[in-house]
């Protein structure tokens, strides 16, 4: 590799990325309330009413960020996973493990604050239909991640059964996202995609894109923050640990 | 190859051979993942017969009765191609509307009538405001006068 390109392996060590990882830690931090703010401001304030749904409609600034945040989470954790396996690095397994709350925290958002739309415009908290179902699978994934690698005791062995668990739930997620597509659901289809124009107002689609860097920020933040309390714990006998000067009491 | 080739092979032939066994799993199930039917669906003898099943599609516009007791009512449902009518008595969700999404679970008579236990409505994927949406049913209206 030439020397002018950023060595990224050198990050892959736990004691360049603890440094690294709190030095980004406040700007994720404030990215997350810039964006936050803005996207609160425009969702309550700037956006204009739904012809069908009226003010309930504005759940969508919550639900849809998370559930974007819960399917891609997931993925980010089944790429460390799979780096882990492969490469046999330590970080991998860590990053994975401290994205998982994350994800979950995501996963239940989405199935909560979609409950409390469905009820009204639906007429149901909760249907078993294949969008629904496959968001709670989703659910159940992470919190079985969580479990799997807490029950094991020696973290090497937490991390590859952590991985194999997470790179098999991996199938899930193209089915959450084209269940809407594949099957009849009752779930609507996305409003917002790659492929077509948005079938949206201006307005909501930003206060909605808002929310959704704000949820990304806000959750490379807690990620970080988390992988560095992971790293401390299972690096506490290097001696690089020892000589961090935060630590010492 | 190095190790790390190897193991990196194998993460990927597993995910590849995992696919394929979902896509198939999911093939198989396709009948049973369908939350409801469609009229055309139904009318091709596609629901299941004798049984309690959901049928989705549109309220057809000018279609919805209501009973003297105010709870029963009876509409018809409609994917533009086939319609069925449809019977329910209790309360309706708010979002439902003649010449928009509903879904039905229930029995279909031999009478041809679907006698509903839930109506749930179905919401389509636009957000628009109330003016946009008035300016899209004018621009309907305008297409249907120039129709005929």
């Amino acid at each position: 590799m030439s020397n002018r390109l950023v060595n990224w392996f050198k990050f892959a060590s736990p004691q360049t990325f603890y440094p690294l990882a709190g030095k980004l830690i406040p700007w994720f931090w404030a990215l997350t309330a810039a964006f936050g703010l803005a996207g609160l401001y425009i969702g309550f304030f700037v956006a204009p009413t739904d012809a069908q749904q009226g003010e309930g409609y504005r759940i969508i600034f919550i639900h849809v960020p998370a559930s974007w945040m819960s399917m891609f989470i997931y993925l980010v954790m089944a790429f460390w996973a799979a780096l882990g396996l492969g490469f046999n690095t330590r970080l991998s397994g860590m990053m994975a493990s401290a994205l998982a709350p994350t994800g979950a925290l995501m996963a239940f958002l989405s199935l909560w604050t979609g409950a409390l739309w469905g009820k009204p415009m639906w007429g149901t908290w909760w249907v078993w239909d294949a969008r629904l179902t496959s968001e709670l699978i989703l659910f159940f994934l992470y919190l079985g991640f969580i479990a799997l690698q807490s029950a094991i005791d020696d973290p090497r062995r937490a991390d590859k059964a952590g991985a194999v668990l997470a790179l098999v739930g991996v199938v899930n997620i193209p089915i959450i996202y084209f269940s809407v597509k594949w099957w009849n659901t009752l779930h609507q289809g996305a409003s917002v995609s790659l492929t077509k124009s948005p079938s949206m107002a201006q307005t909501m689609l930003w206060g909605m894109l808002l929310m959704a860097l704000a949820f990304w920020m806000y959750s490379i933040a807690v990620s970080l923050t988390r992988v560095r309390a992971i790293i401390l714990e299972r690096e506490r006998h290097a001696g690089w640990v020892e000589e961090l000067g935060e630590i010492r009491s | 190859m190095k190790p790390r080739h190897k193991r990196f092979a194998l993460v990927g032939g597993g995910l590849a051979v995992l696919g394929l066994a979902a896509a198939l799993v999911l093939n198989a199930f396709q009948s049973n993942l369908v939350f409801f039917f469609t009229p055309t669906q139904i009318a091709a003898g596609e629901a299941p017969k004798g049984k309690a099943f959901r049928i989705g599609g549109l309220v057809k516009e000018g279609s919805l009765k209501r009973q003297p007791d105010g709870l029963t009512v009876q509409f018809i449902v409609t994917d533009t191609a086939k319609e069925f009518p449809v019977a329910y008595t209790g309360i309706l969700p708010d979002l439902f509307r003649e010449g928009k999404g509903v879904v039905a679970q229930g029995k279909l008579g031999e009478d041809g009538l679907f006698t509903a236990s839930e109506v749930l409505a179905k919401h389509d994927e636009n957000y628009m405001p109330p003016e946009a949406q008035h300016a899209v049913d004018q621009a309907h209206k305008a297409a249907k006068t120039v129709k005929q």
